[in-house]
């Protein structure tokens, strides 16, 4: 199985992911220019976290037209995986690969603080080692982490079963307290229809060494590689 | 021939841009403020002689439907100054 880490302008977590997955995960890794648009001999390709582009217009939508996204768009279709984190999140819905979008922080902070999350699905190719409740302690670093989406997405993420992480306190309530950025029913991350692409707003990648204050993050790579295996 | 366009949140969306503005706004002593929302406004400027207006108008729409706002979350509004 081999990985890349596609790197905008302004990508700055494309070293962590890359770091996890040669370390924990264990496997080949690439980093993939955004002018490049060959991803033919990956199996998953993770949009790291930063401020591509500056932010510039809004948070991920410059990176969600250059070259590479046509190739992951066409990657996904192909039923190959995609992780999205942080301002990859925000990059995926720009693109229109995960619906909503991810706006301005309810108070306006940049907030930069560890979190609760809850595993609402195991069902997803990078949760399956993880069971629905789960609590995962996870860092989350961003300004515009205020997930929006309409009435009729978010019955349809709840009804489709899409809804992966939800902020929760130590304990695994969901509460407006443990919400850092106002983001829509708490969601922290959400999976395509056909769940080979995710988004989520904190970094598991930052959460991969005890030394770091969390390994929770490990699950979830821990997680697509099983998928991964399983296909080979 | 200038494209005007302007993006503004949909209804709906929390502004929390907006609404601390109008807090500074109050701060200052202004009553009766009702809501402020804050949005982008983009001046585009087509080379001369290039487009007539209508395809200006045309090619300034599809530029803020597929860049310049995020139908997810925001309007926008063209107007074309000779």
């Amino acid at each position: 199985m081999k990985f890349g880490v596609i790197v905008f302008p302004g990508s700055n977590c494309d070293h962590d992911a890359y770091h996890v997955i040669s370390k924990h995960v264990g496997q080949p890794v690439d980093f993939i220019w955004h002018r490049d648009t060959d991803l033919h001999s990956y199996d998953a390709v993770i949009i790291p976290g930063g401020f591509s582009y500056g932010d510039y217009l809004r948070a991920g939508a410059l990176a969600s037209l250059s070259p590479v996204m046509a190739s992951v768009k066409e990657f996904a279709a192909r039923g190959r995986f995609v992780l999205g984190i942080c301002n990859g999140f925000q990059i995926l819905c720009e693109a229109g690969l995960l619906p909503g979008a991810l706006i301005r922080n309810r108070d306006l902070h940049f907030v930069c603080e560890h979190t609760y999350v809850r595993v609402e699905t195991s069902a997803t190719p990078f949760t399956g080692e993880l069971k629905n409740g789960d609590v995962l302690r996870l860092p989350v670093a961003h300004a515009e982490g205020n997930y929006v989406c309409d009435d009729a997405t978010l019955d349809q993420l709840r009804r489709e079963d899409r809804i992966v992480f939800r902020y929760c306190d130590e304990r695994g309530e969901v509460t407006e307290a443990a919400n850092p950025n106002g983001a829509r029913d708490s969601i922290a991350g959400i999976c395509s229809r056909e769940r080979n692409v995710i988004g989520l707003m904190p970094h598991p990648e930052r959460a991969c060494e005890d030394l770091l204050g969390s390994s929770d993050g490990r699950g979830i790579f821990g997680s697509l590689a099983t998928t991964l295996a399983a296909l080979a | 021939m200038k494209a005007k366009v302007y993006v503004t949140l949909k209804l709906g969306v929390l502004d929390p841009q907006g609404k601390a503005i109008q807090h500074a706004v109050e701060l200052l002593g202004y009553e009766g403020v009702a809501d402020v929302r804050q949005g982008k406004y983009f001046e585009i400027k087509m080379a001369d002689g290039a487009l007539g207006e209508e395809d200006a108008r045309k090619a300034a729409e599809r530029m803020a439907r597929e860049v310049l706002a995020n139908p997810v979350i925001e309007d926008y509004r063209v107007e074309i100054e000779p």
